[in-house]
C-alpha cells in the first residue's frame, strides 16, 4: 500500500467530513434548543445557496451578496419559527417534524420560483487544485479548496463554540435547551431564543450553502445532503456539537477510506451506503450516539 | 460536613423600593379568588384567595395535589406553559394587575419562582446556573461578579462548587443554587416550592435558615409551599392551609401550630394524608417540550 495515497485518501475525507459536519450542526442547534428535528436544513441549504448565486449573477458584489444571503436567511429563520412552529407550540413532536417536511418542499418551491431551477456554478476563488507545496515535496495532492472548506468550517465551529460558552446569549441558549420551565421561571424568554436560533441555523445554512455549491455547484440535488448529515447525526447523537463534528470527520473518512480500499471488492459504489451502514451498527451499540447527552440521573 | 457562614453585613440587594403610588390595596403582593383551569376543562383552584405583606414569610400548606403549585405558579405565569389558564379572579403585585404578565415581565417586577424539584439546567455549571438567573439585567460584568459573591456568601457551599456541573451535584446543593440562581434576578419576592423535599432534616433546617436571613438581610418575601406543615410553620409569619383546590384555613404561624386540626390532619395523619393523592401526579412525567 502507498502511504502517500492513503494520506490522500484519509485527508480529502476528513475535509468533505467537516463539511457534513457543517450541515449536521444546523440540525443539531435546532434540536437541542427546540426538540425539533428540522427536516428541511437541506432546502434551507440550498435556498440560501441559490439566493447567493443568482444575487451574484445579477452583479452584486461578492461579500455584499453574502451580507444579503445572510440578512434573507436570518429573516427565513425568524419566520419559519413564527409561522410554522409557534402555531404549533404544544403539539406532538411528530406533527412539528411532519411540519417541517412540508416546510422543504415549501422551502425548494419558494427557491425555484424566485431564482429559477437551472443549476449554477459557484465560484468562490479558490482552485479545486493540489496544494503545489505538498505534491512537490511529499508527492501528496491534497485540494486547495477542501482544505479552504476545511478552514472555513473549523472557523465557524469554533465560532460557535465561543457564543455558546461565553456569552449571555449563548448561556441562555444552552439553558433553554437542558430546561424550558427553569429558562422560563428564570425570565428568559423562550420565543426570542428560537428565533435567535433559527437565525444562526439560518447562518449555518449559508456557509454549508456556499462551500457545497462551489464544490458540487448549485443545483437541486444540495437538497439531498440532509441526507448526508442523518448518519453523522446519529453517529454523533442528536444534542451533541461535538458529536456533529467528530461524527462529520469519521464519515467522511471512513467514507473515502471504503470506497477506495472496500469498493473494488464488491464493485464500487459503496460511498453513498457506507455511512449508513456504519451508523446503524452504531446504533445497536451506543443508541444515543458517540456525544449524545446522557441524561444524568441524580436527585 | 456543611457550614455556612452569616456574611457580616447584608449589602448588595437594595431595599425593595416602596410602591411608588400607594394604592388602595394594601397588600405586597394579593391573590383575589383566582379559578384555574387546565387544558380547559380540569377545574384545580375553586377560588383562592391569599395576601403576603412586604418583607413577610406566608407558608401555602396543604397535602399534595391541593393545588400549592398551581397557586404558586398562577402567580408567577408558568401555567401557561402547562396549558393552564386563570378564568376568575385577579393577582396584584405592588398595586399592579399582573395576571396577563409573561414569567419574563414577572421576573423583571421582582417575582421570581423556585420551581419545586429545583430545576437547576443539568449540564451548566453551578455558576453558569446562577448567572442565569441574571439574564432580565443588563448589568456590567463587576456588578455581576460582585451579585455572585453576595450569593456565595449566603451559599458558601456553592462557591467551592462552582465549576461543577449542576446535575452531578447534591440534592441539597441544587436546591441552593435554585434559590441562588433565583438571587440573581434581584428578586422582591421569591415563590418557593417546596423546598425540602427529599433533603435530610438537618439539611432542611440550614435552607430554611439561609430563607429567614435572606429574608431579614436582603428584604425578600417569600411564599413558600411546603408538605413540611411544622418546619414551615416555625419560619412563617402567616400560614395559608389548601385543601382540593381552596384555602380551609389561614392564620398566624403561631397559631396555626397549636391549632388542633392543624396538628390532627397534618402532623399526626400527614402520611395517610398524603398516599390518596400520590396516584394522581402521574400525568406530570408526560414530557413536555414547549412552553
Ligand atoms: N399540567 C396539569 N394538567 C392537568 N392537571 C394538573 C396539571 N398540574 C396539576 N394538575 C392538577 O392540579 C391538582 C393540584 O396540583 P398541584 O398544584 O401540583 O398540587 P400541589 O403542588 O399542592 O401538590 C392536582 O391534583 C392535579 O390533578
Ligand atoms: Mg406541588
Amino acid at each position: 500500500m502507498n502511504w502517500q495515497f492513503f494520506v490522500e485518501v484519509l485527508v480529502s475525507g476528513l475535509l468533505a467530513g467537516i463539511m457534513y459536519s457543517l450541515v449536521a450542526l444546523g440540525f443539531v442547534l435546532i434540536y437541542k434548543a427546540s426538540g425539533v428535528f428540522n427536516f428541511a436544513q437541506g432546502a434551507m441549504v440550498f435556498f440560501a445557496a441559490l439566493t447567493f448565486v443568482s444575487l451574484v449573477e445579477r452583479g452584486m458584489n461578492f461579500w455584499i451578496a453574502v451580507v444579503v444571503t445572510l440578512a434573507v436567511m436570518v429573516v427565513v429563520g425568524i419566520a419559519i419559527e413564527r409561522l410554522v412552529l409557534r402555531p404549533l407550540v404544544n403539539q406532538p413532536q411528530i406533527t412539528l417534524f411532519m411540519a417541517t417536511i412540508g416546510l422543504t418542499f415549501v422551502l425548494e418551491g419558494l427557491a425555484q420560483l424566485l431564482w429559477g431551477s437551472q443549476p449554477h456554478g459557484l465560484e468562490l476563488g479558490i482552485p479545486d487544485v493540489p496544494i503545489q507545496w505538498l505534491a512537490d515535496n511529499a508527492n501528496i495532492n491534497i485540494s486547495q479548496f477542501d482544505v479552504f472548506a476545511g478552514l472555513i468550517a473549523g472557523a465557524l465551529v469554533a465560532g460557535l463554540a465561543v457564543f455558546f460558552q461565553t456569552t449571555r446569549i449563548g448561556r441562555a441558549l444552552r439553558a433553554v435547551a437542558d430546561d424550558h420551565q427553569a429558562a422560563l421561571a428564570v425570565g428568559i424568554p423562550l420565543r426570542q431564543i428560537w428565533a435567535i436560533v433559527w437565525a444562526v441555523a439560518g447562518f449555518v445554512a449559508l456557509v454549508a450553502g456556499l462551500m457545497w455549491g462551489a464544490r458540487n455547484g448549485v443545483q437541486f440535488a444540495l437538497t439531498f445532503i440532509a441526507l448526508k448529515a442523518l448518519p453523522v447525526l446519529i453517529l454523533g447523537g442528536f444534542e451533541s456539537v461535538a458529536g456533529a463534528i467528530v461524527g462529520g470527520l469519521i464519515i467522511g473518512a471512513s467514507e473515502k477510506l471504503a470506497e477506495v480500499y472496500l469498493g473494488p471488492y464488491v464493485g464500487g459504489g459503496i460511498e453513498s451506503w457506507f455511512p449508513y451502514v456504519l451508523a446503524l451498527a452504531f446504533l445497536l451499540i451506543r443508541p444515543e450516539g458517540l456525544f449524545g447527552e446522557r441524561r444524568i440521573e441524580r436527585v | 460536613m456543611f457550614r455556612r457562614s452569616r456574611p457580616a453585613n447584608a449589602h448588595g440587594f437594595p431595599m425593595p423600593a416602596a410602591p411608588a403610588a400607594k394604592t388602595d390595596v394594601a397588600s405586597y403582593l394579593s391573590v383575589n379568588n383566582i379559578e384555574v383551569i387546565y387544558d380547559h376543562v380540569i377545574l384545580v383552584l375553586k377560588g383562592v384567595s391569599l395576601q403576603v405583606e412586604e418583607g413577610s414569610i406566608v407558608a401555602l400548606l396543604g397535602a399534595n395535589g391541593a393545588g400549592k403549585t398551581t397557586t404558586l405558579k398562577a402567580i408567577s405565569n408558568l401555567l401557561r406553559a402547562e396549558r393552564g389558564d386563570v378564568t376568575k379572579g385577579t393577582i396584584e403585585f405592588m398595586g399592579q394587575r399582573v395576571d396577563q404578565r409573561t414569567p419574563n415581565e414577572l421576573v423583571r417586577m421582582g417575582v421570581c419562582q423556585v420551581m419545586e424539584g429545583r430545576h437547576c439546567f443539568q449540564h451548566l455549571t453551578v455558576e453558569e446556573n446562577l448567572l442565569t438567573g441574571a439574564f432580565t439585567r443588563s448589568i456590567s460584568r463587576a456588578d455581576l461578579k460582585a451579585d455572585l459573591e453576595l450569593v456565595y456568601t449566603y451559599f458558601p457551599r456553592l462557591k467551592e462548587r462552582r465549576g461543577s456541573q449542576s446535575g452531578y451535584t447534591s440534592g441539597g446543593e441544587q436546591q441552593m443554587t435554585a434559590i441562588g440562581r433565583a438571587l440573581m434576578a434581584r428578586p422582591k419576592m421569591i415563590l418557593l416550592d417546596e423546598p425540602s423535599m427529599g433533603l435530610a432534616p438537618q439539611l432542611v433546617e440550614e435552607i430554611f435558615e439561609i430563607v429567614r436571613d435572606l429574608n431579614t438581610k436582603e428584604r425578600v418575601s417569600f411564599l413558600l409551599a411546603e408538605q413540611n406543615t411544622m418546619v414551615a410553620l416555625r419560619f412563617a409569619d402567616y400560614g395559608y392551609i389548601l385543601e382540593n383546590g381552596r384555602v380551609v384555613m389561614d392564620g398566624a404561624a403561631q397559631d396555626l401550630a397549636q391549632n388542633e386540626d392543624v396538628k390532627e390532619f397534618y402532623l399526626g395523619l400527614s402520611t395517610a394524608g398524603r398516599k390518596s393523592f400520590r396516584d394522581v401526579k402521574h400525568y406530570r412525567r408526560r414530557k413536555r417540550w414547549l412552553a
